[in-house]
């Protein structure tokens, strides 16, 4: 009976997987294999500041990451540059509209990134956690456990997913690709490899400047990826003693009423 | 209090004297901690604790979050997004707040099933079961208000969907909607009031549930075997009871510890679990998502309200008997209600003199195919509304309502009882005998 009921409340929790993954479509995604993933993933941070480059060197000219203020780029957890690297990166990359100068300026450290909507293209900084890659076992989810969201692999998927089929519809021309729902997307192939190179000498085939993206715009989504993890770990790990010294009290205590020997 | 005889504070000191002439808080205090409680209570026994811890949960980091938050549909994601980023054990704050909604109704899904099965409900707990079904509505008005104020875009949806209920409602239907959202459709004036009403709703319902635990610190808990406590002496009562502290509170913390394990796990490892992807894009009026599903504890529910639509004949007849009155948009929305309400009415639906469902053999089998059936329609609520999902949704709407409103009824009158234990007691001792005479008449004082 109470097993029973336990296992229910326990399915509960799992049912609502239903839920979270009935949206979607029936695009195809491809299990990248990132740093982040499980409960004790971390971010790389060589691969972020990679990410990072092919961000600002491809994706900004129409993407924004208006919700990212360029401070966070500096200390651990993250893409871990200085003080001195943000300031020179802010300044060297990104003009802001100053409503006091009412002019352009270089962007400094407390600004975020700029906002761009003049291709109409989404803004980014949440993508990672607006998409959601995968749905198993069973439509639960429950492999996001181990795997992540998923958002980060459909971003890589969908960069690695063009065919180079083209279509034109309402004069708008569709480039078909097997990870977005529905097959056609208005986004011409962003990267074809060999579009960056990187500081560090890693491989900048097609593949690995999609999977270093899609970790950079994990990040961006979720910053506090690490510290949330140290505390949820902490949290377990102190629960775990709290129940074991909890459970060994109730028992000492209820002993005499269920007539138990006690030690 | 009334109720079980039991011991009750006597202040000693002079101190604690001058106190309780003018104030017995401290009696009221230790009435309520010390209230003589049945032995015997089994693990599903341990919710109630579990729910209080939730509603305190959900109110701290509810208020800290206040402090960050902005109500205008132009910043409320922003500022989602600056607690998120910027605030101090911000993203950890927000997170224990969105999955402590989903522990919230976890449990209160296996305290109100416990009580559907252990026959709780039944008299004298009638007042007790109707407050408690009063603080789950106030429940699902907070933890949906509360989901629109990220002004996601399921924030959003889900908002324009449910409000669009109420328009449902025949003649004042549209003027009731324009006047709960303040406006011809879901914008600030909406989003504004809903952030006043999820402030308030916690503290109405933190008032319910001490009318709660009132209500049956009155009549005394209800027990696995459903026999009451004897009450014809203090020496009687103490065979069938053990005090709360520390007996049960000890009990509860330990089961409490286990359930904010997983839940820390959850919580850390992750977060989004029980979220919609659809939640992390800004609230885009122009813009519908293609499923638009709530949040997993209305689902079954929402399974409900879609189950009827206008080809179903009892729609029909209803529509042909009201002239159109009752369309089939109404007629779910009154199934969804109605579903609630038959729910809420089980204390008079229930015609048997048997409480506990451990003692029923017909009654456990059409409860746990209850259960199984809420389970499907959790499951059916997030499919799309279509075929077969549609039928299925039906069938197990039809037998939501056939369950409280035949199937009770029914049982109390063919179903033939077990026998049930005399007293608690003798319910306790055989599952823990009594090693021989003299121990177990000794068993009943305190262990400390």
């Amino acid at each position: 009976m109470i097993k029973k009921l336990t296992l229910s409340a326990l399915t509960a929790l799992t049912f609502t997987a239903g839920g979270a993954f009935a949206a979607g479509g029936a695009g195809h995604v491809e299990d990248f294999q990132f740093s982040f993933e499980g409960p004790f993933g971390t971010y790389d941070q060589m691969q972020l500041q990679r990410g990072l480059k092919v961000y600002t060197e491809v994706c900004s000219s129409c993407h924004g990451l208006k919700y990212v203020p360029l401070r966070a780029l500096e200390g651990d957890g993250g893409v871990g540059w200085s003080e001195a690297q943000v300031r020179a990166y802010a300044e060297q990359t990104f003009e802001i509209y100053d409503e006091e100068l009412e002019d352009f300026r270089p962007a400094r450290p407390v600004d975020h990134f700029p906002a761009n909507t003049g291709a109409g293209a989404p803004d980014l900084s949440l993508m990672a956690k607006a998409r959601a890659g995968f749905h198993g076992p069973y439509g639960l989810g429950l492999n996001q456990l181990f795997k992540g969201m998923g958002g980060a692999e459909y971003i890589a998927s969908l960069l690695t997913g063009y065919t180079g089929e083209e279509k034109e519809e309402a004069g708008t021309i569709l480039y078909e690709n097997k990870a977005f729902p529905g097959g056609w997307i208005s986004m011409a192939p962003p990267l074809y490899g060999e579009d960056v190179d990187f500081d560090d000498g890693h491989s900048n085939d097609l593949h690995h400047e999609a999977e270093d993206l899609a970790a950079f715009l994990m990040w961006a989504a979720e910053p506090k990826l690490t510290a949330r993890k140290e505390a949820g770990f902490i949290g377990v790990l102190f629960l775990a003693v709290l129940s074991v010294l909890l459970y060994l009290t109730n028992k000492r205590i209820w002993a005499p009423i269920k007539r138990k020997d006690t030690a | 209090m009334a109720g079980i005889p039991h011991d009750h504070y006597e202040p000693k000191s002079n101190g604690e004297k001058w106190l309780h002439k003018r104030l017995p808080i401290v009696g009221l205090l230790y009435d309520t901690i010390m209230i003589p409680t049945p032995k015997n209570l089994n693990w599903m026994w341990i919710w109630g604790i579990v729910l209080t811890f939730c509603l305190a949960l959900q109110i701290i980091t509810g208020i800290v979050l206040v402090m960050h938050y902005t109500p205008h549909v132009d910043l409320a994601f922003a500022s989602v997004e600056h607690i998120m980023r910027n605030v101090n054990g911000g993203a950890m704050l927000r997170y224990l707040h969105m999955n402590g909604a989903s522990l919230f109704f976890v449990a209160v899904y296996a305290h109100i099933f416990r009580g559907l099965y252990y026959g709780s409900y039944k008299a004298p707990r009638e007042i007790t079961w109707i407050i408690g079904m009063l603080i789950y509505l106030m429940m699902m008005g907070t933890a949906f208000m509360g989901y629109v104020l990220p002004w996601g875009q399921m924030s959003f949806w889900g908002a324009t969907v449910i409000t669009g209920l109420f328009g449902a409602i025949p003649f004042v239907g549209e003027s009731l909607q324009t006047w709960l959202l303040g406006g011809p459709a879901v914008d600030n004036a909406t989003l504004n009031r809903f952030f006043s009403l999820h402030y308030l709703l916690p503290f109405v319902i933190a008032g319910l549930v001490a009318v709660h635990i009132w209500a049956f610190h009155t009549t005394g808990n209800n027990n696995p075997t459903g026999v009451e406590v004897r009450r014809t002496s203090k020496a009687d009562a103490e065979k069938d009871t053990v005090p709360f502290w520390p007996y049960f509170v000890i009990k509860d913390l330990f089961a409490l510890a286990v359930i904010l394990l997983v839940f820390f796990a959850i919580v850390g490892f992750m977060p989004n679990y029980l979220g919609h992807p659809d939640n992390y894009i800004e609230a885009n009026p122009l813009a519908t998502p293609a499923h638009i599903v709530p949040e997993w504890y209305f689902l079954p529910f929402y399974a409900i309200l879609r189950a009827f639509t206008a080809d179903v004949w009892v729609v029909i007849i209803a529509e042909t008997l009201t002239g159109g009155i009752i369309d089939a948009k109404f007629f779910g929305v009154l199934a969804m209600f109605g579903s609630i309400a038959v729910m809420a009415l089980a204390p008079w639906l229930d015609t048997s003199s048997v409480r506990s469902g451990r003692y029923r053999p017909m009654f456990k089998w059409w409860f746990w195919l209850l259960v199984i059936d809420f389970f499907v329609l959790m499951w059916l609520g997030a499919m799309p509304a279509e075929e077969p999902y549609a039928t299925f949704s039906l069938i197990a709407s039809a037998y939501w309502f056939a369950y409280f409103l035949v199937i009770l009824p029914l049982l109390g009158v063919i179903e033939k009882p077990l026998p049930q234990p005399e007293t608690i007691e003798a319910d306790f001792d055989a599952h823990y005998p009594p090693k021989d005479d003299a121990k177990g008449a000794t068993a009943a004082t305190p262990a400390e």
